[in-house]
């Protein structure tokens, strides 16, 4: 189980996604990056049915970046990249094959100075959240966001939070998931932390 | 398990008063037992007096959100005036059957007053557009069974605004508290002729 968590603080989205690309009973890659800069201030986070993860996530990056392109420059924002995923992935639902797909977008809106964290499912389902994660990593570290959040946190709060649900996963997952790769969103733009 | 209509859990209610209408519906989205959003709001106001409560698969839920919300609005741009609760209803019941072989997996609620006599319209839908017609409360939801037992002890006819207000939130409140997967907090929309009064419920966080 692919481990992304993604927490907003006041003027950042922090994600965080595992490095470990598993296969059945073989770890394949220990430096697997499971995330896409959709545009300078927007950044998917994916797990899900292997091939359908990365062909989607390109999908959509394409499909922003190309909406860019005709429409002067202009950025698409967070709510509306979040939209445009959800919708993808309704239709999806509803076809013959669809993607299996779970994903975080942190993203921060230039225009209004608002950073934010959108959760989508496989199923269309979209919701703006402080703090989540998909998958099993969701039960392991949702108690320990709901006690230890804030509201106006700064970065390096969110990064110590961040580590100590990263510690909890390595305590409580049954198989090592090689380390995470943590990313903020910010108004620079998106950057690796670690 | 893995039933659509119960994946992400909720409830939604909507009641007849004198003159005025009340409908309201918990916050709460999740993933079976996990509770992922304790904001996610189950009503959209389509004009100044009717109002669609949705419960059941959230996908679906946001999905018919948007095309209700397009479909009235496009109404009103043809028609040149606002929706009647009648009209909505069978607008939302066709578009439903639409989807017969391959339905959307929600319960949806209508509540407004008509444009003329301000008379009270409340009813529900099935998940392939049957209406039900009431002239006194509508459930749906996860909490259905829970509702229905509130609602047969506390409902009384005619009540005014106030009153209806606490009648359907002391229904609602005490519903989800007995179910799982609802609750998380609640909204509740009071309304009458000149207003429409909105408040948000503080509950318990369990």
């Amino acid at each position: 189980m692919d481990i992304i968590l993604g927490i907003r603080v006041s003027d950042a989205t922090l994600i965080a996604t595992s490095k470990a690309a598993t296969r059945s009973i073989s770890i394949l890659k220990d430096d697997d990056d499971k995330t896409r800069e959709l545009n300078k201030h927007n950044l998917i986070a994916f797990t899900g049915e292997s091939g359908d993860t990365t062909q989607f996530a390109e999908y959509v990056q394409a499909n922003i970046q190309l909406y860019s392109m005709r429409e002067n420059d202009i950025e698409l924002s967070p709510k509306a990249t979040a939209s445009f995923i959800r919708n993808q992935l309704a239709t999806s639902i509803r076809s013959r094959k669809p993607y299996q797909v779970n994903c975080l977008i942190g993203g921060y809106d230039t225009k209004t100075g608002k950073p934010s964290l959108n959760w989508i499912d496989y199923l269309g389902t979209q919701v703006e959240l402080p703090y989540g994660a998909h998958g099993y990593a969701a039960f392991y570290t949702t108690s320990l966001l709901d006690k230890h959040y804030r509201e106006k946190m700064s970065i390096d709060d969110g990064l110590k939070l961040m580590d100590m649900c990263i510690d909890e996963l390595n305590k409580r997952m049954p198989i090592d998931f090689k380390g995470v790769y943590i990313k903020v969103v910010d108004k620079d733009g998106i950057r690796l932390i670690k | 398990m893995s039933d659509p209509f119960s994946l992400n859990g909720g409830a939604a209610i909507a009641m007849i008063g004198k003159d005025c209408i009340a409908i309201a519906s918990d916050l709460r989205l999740g993933q079976q037992s996990l509770g992922v959003s304790n904001n996610f709001d189950k009503i959209v106001e389509i004009n100044s007096k009717n109002f669609l409560a949705l419960t059941g698969l959230a996908t679906d839920v946001l999905t018919l959100k948007e095309l209700i919300k397009f479909k009235t609005n496009l109404y009103k741009l043809r028609e040149e005036r606002d929706i009647e609760p009648s009209t909505l209803a069978n607008l939302i019941s066709s578009s439903l059957y639409e989807k017969r072989f391959g339905p959307w997996f929600i319960s949806p609620i209508v509540g407004g007053l008509s444009k003329k006599d301000n008379k009270p319209f409340i009813c529900g839908f099935d998940s392939i557009g049957c209406i039900d017609y009431s002239n006194d409360f509508i459930v749906s939801g996860t909490a259905t069974d829970q509702l229905y037992g509130m609602c047969e002890s506390l409902y009384e006819p005619n009540l005014n605004p106030e009153d209806l207000f606490e009648t359907i939130s002391q229904a609602l409140l005490n519903a989800v508290d007995r179910d799982a997967l609802s609750g998380w907090g609640a909204v509740v929309y009071i309304i009458t002729k000149d207003k429409i009064v909105k408040r948000v419920l503080k509950t318990r966080q369990d």
